[in-house]
């Protein structure tokens, strides 16, 4: 990681495996020390690669702690203000988040935290189910660029980047590759 | 899952795809479950305008589209024939066109001519969804019993359906039909010949004018309405032989594997194609295809609206 050699594709590494394993242990202790009453939390995840990644938190939270931690998924899809503007509709999926939500800490886990408008619609989304106590914010990496007054509580990496750069987050469980973040350039 | 949807107008079942009917279904699961939150609305069709053209009287079809389009943040404005100005001499196509002057993103048609969605289609930038056009197709009813087949039984493919009545006359068989044999499933048409010809084997379907061999196989029976309205003589000897021949009574159920749905698609005609008791068992899934057309036509008005134009 501390050099960014470019390979022949352009795509720059930026994390490994052992670099997301370790962040993502990370942000699982921050989660604990954060939130006294870690039975009240959801850790919810971003179809598809924030699933993956919610689950990977709460599984480190349960090796640590040895409590089980409530996942769900936040569709956004049909809560997003683009529809009709996209040459391509997006694929909507089913919600799922344990209910009552009343008095939880809903976490919101996403691979790439960039413009905002992502979360602003999981937040919507979230509300339409119920009203938790208080929303947080995970994400692997934080490439900057905000449009809306949204930040993490907690990030993996932050990565200051140009707009025209993107983000490329692999998943084994996901996409079939190796764990592994890379820098693409246009 | 890679399908794309790229359709504006949802017309017919005949026209789609195996993966494209799949493709709706699983949009549906997605919208079904909004029904269940404390907040049943989204805000995926925030800003675009739906009009529900009926032209035939439907007080189900049209709701159902209602409260969707309403559950999807849309506008919605109701026309009904004797509203609207075609009773004053205006043909279908300028009524049409004065409704996309006004901006209309979504038009819902229900006809008595087959073919009125296609001819709207071919002529509106707005997206044309068929509610019904005369004897031809009634895609999303067909679409909300293959939802519920497929949630009730996991899979379509190799499972029997038997659709039961008034076949000649019914838009929900044809549209079955088409959907049914995309999806892998074995369908069975049974009622007089009058009403079932066997002309319908050519779509590839079996015909039986007999119930009794029908009802022991069959996975699911979809029971249809006999359509009083549409009925002349020459076709039907009488409600008391058809009850005799073809109802589904308690008896008759009794021939039925336990684990078969019996499905209707409303208005029942309690008595008359099926006995009180049986449309009320463990068996009757007709109040769930009531709630699954909700999910269907909320899919479907997504995809076809939500498309950029």
């Amino acid at each position: 990681m501390n050099q960014k050699k470019q390979n022949s594709s352009g795509a720059v590494p930026i994390m490994d495996g052992e670099a997301i394993h370790r962040a993502l242990r990370r942000i699982a202790h921050e989660i604990i020390e954060r939130n006294p009453q870690l039975e009240k939390i959801v850790i919810a995840g971003i179809p598809s690669r924030g699933v993956e990644i919610a689950r990977r938190i709460a599984a480190f939270i349960h090796e640590i702690e040895k409590i089980d931690i409530e996942t769900g998924v936040i569709d956004v899809a049909m809560h997003r203000d683009d529809v009709g503007t996209r040459p391509e509709l997006p694929v909507v999926r089913a919600s799922k988040l344990p209910l009552p939500l009343e008095g939880c800490t809903v976490i919101i886990v996403d691979d790439v935290l960039y413009t905002g408008r992502t979360i602003r619609a999981a937040m919507d989304a979230i509300n339409s189910f119920g009203r938790p106590a208080r929303i947080q914010l995970a994400a692997l990496v934080d490439r900057g660029h905000r449009e809306l007054p949204i930040r993490p509580d907690y990030v993996g990496k932050n990565l200051p980047t140009a707009a025209a750069e993107k983000i490329r987050v692999q998943l084994e469980q996901t996409d079939g590759e190796p764990d592994a973040v890379y820098l693409e350039k246009e | 899952m890679t399908t794309r949807w790229t359709r504006k107008d949802l017309l017919g079942l005949r026209e789609l795809s195996a993966d494209e009917i799949n493709f709706i279904l699983e949009t549906a699961d997605a919208f079904k479950q909004v029904g269940t939150r404390e907040i049943k609305k989204v805000p995926a069709l925030r800003g675009k305008t739906l009009v529900n053209f009926f032209v035939e009287p439907s007080t189900r079809t049209r709701t159902s589209f209602e409260l969707a389009a309403l559950r999807l943040s849309a506008d919605v404005i109701n026309i009904s024939a004797t509203s609207s100005s075609l009773t004053k001499g205006e043909t279908l196509k300028d009524t049409a066109r004065n409704l996309e002057a006004l901006h209309a993103d979504i038009l819902v048609l229900r006809h008595s001519s087959a073919g009125a969605p296609q001819f709207l289609a071919n002529r509106l930038r707005a997206s044309v969804i068929n509610a019904g056009d005369g004897a031809h197709e009634h895609p999303t009813q067909a679409l909300l019993d293959l939802y519920t087949i497929r949630e009730k039984r996991e899979k379509i493919a190799g499972l029997h359906v038997a659709i039961i009545g008034d076949i000649l006359f019914s838009r929900v068989a044809r549209s079955n039909i088409f959907g049914l044999l995309k999806l892998g499933a074995r369908v069975t048409l049974v009622g007089p010949s009058t009403l079932v010809p066997c002309e319908f084997e050519k779509l590839g379907v079996e015909v039986s004018h007999k119930i009794e061999n029908v009802l022991p196989s069959a996975d699911v029976v979809n029971l249809l309405r006999i359509q009083h309205e549409r009925q002349r003589r020459e076709y039907f000897p009488g409600i008391g032989e058809y009850i005799r021949l073809f109802g589904l009574t308690k008896e008759r159920a009794k021939l039925l594997k336990p684990d078969c749905l019996i499905m209707h698609p409303g208005p029942i005609n309690r008595g008359v194609e099926i006995d009180s008791d049986v449309a009320d068992g463990v068996q009757s899934v007709i109040l769930d295809q009531v709630t699954n057309g909700l999910a269907v036509r909320m899919a479907v008005l997504y995809l076809c609206g939500g498309i950029a134009t």
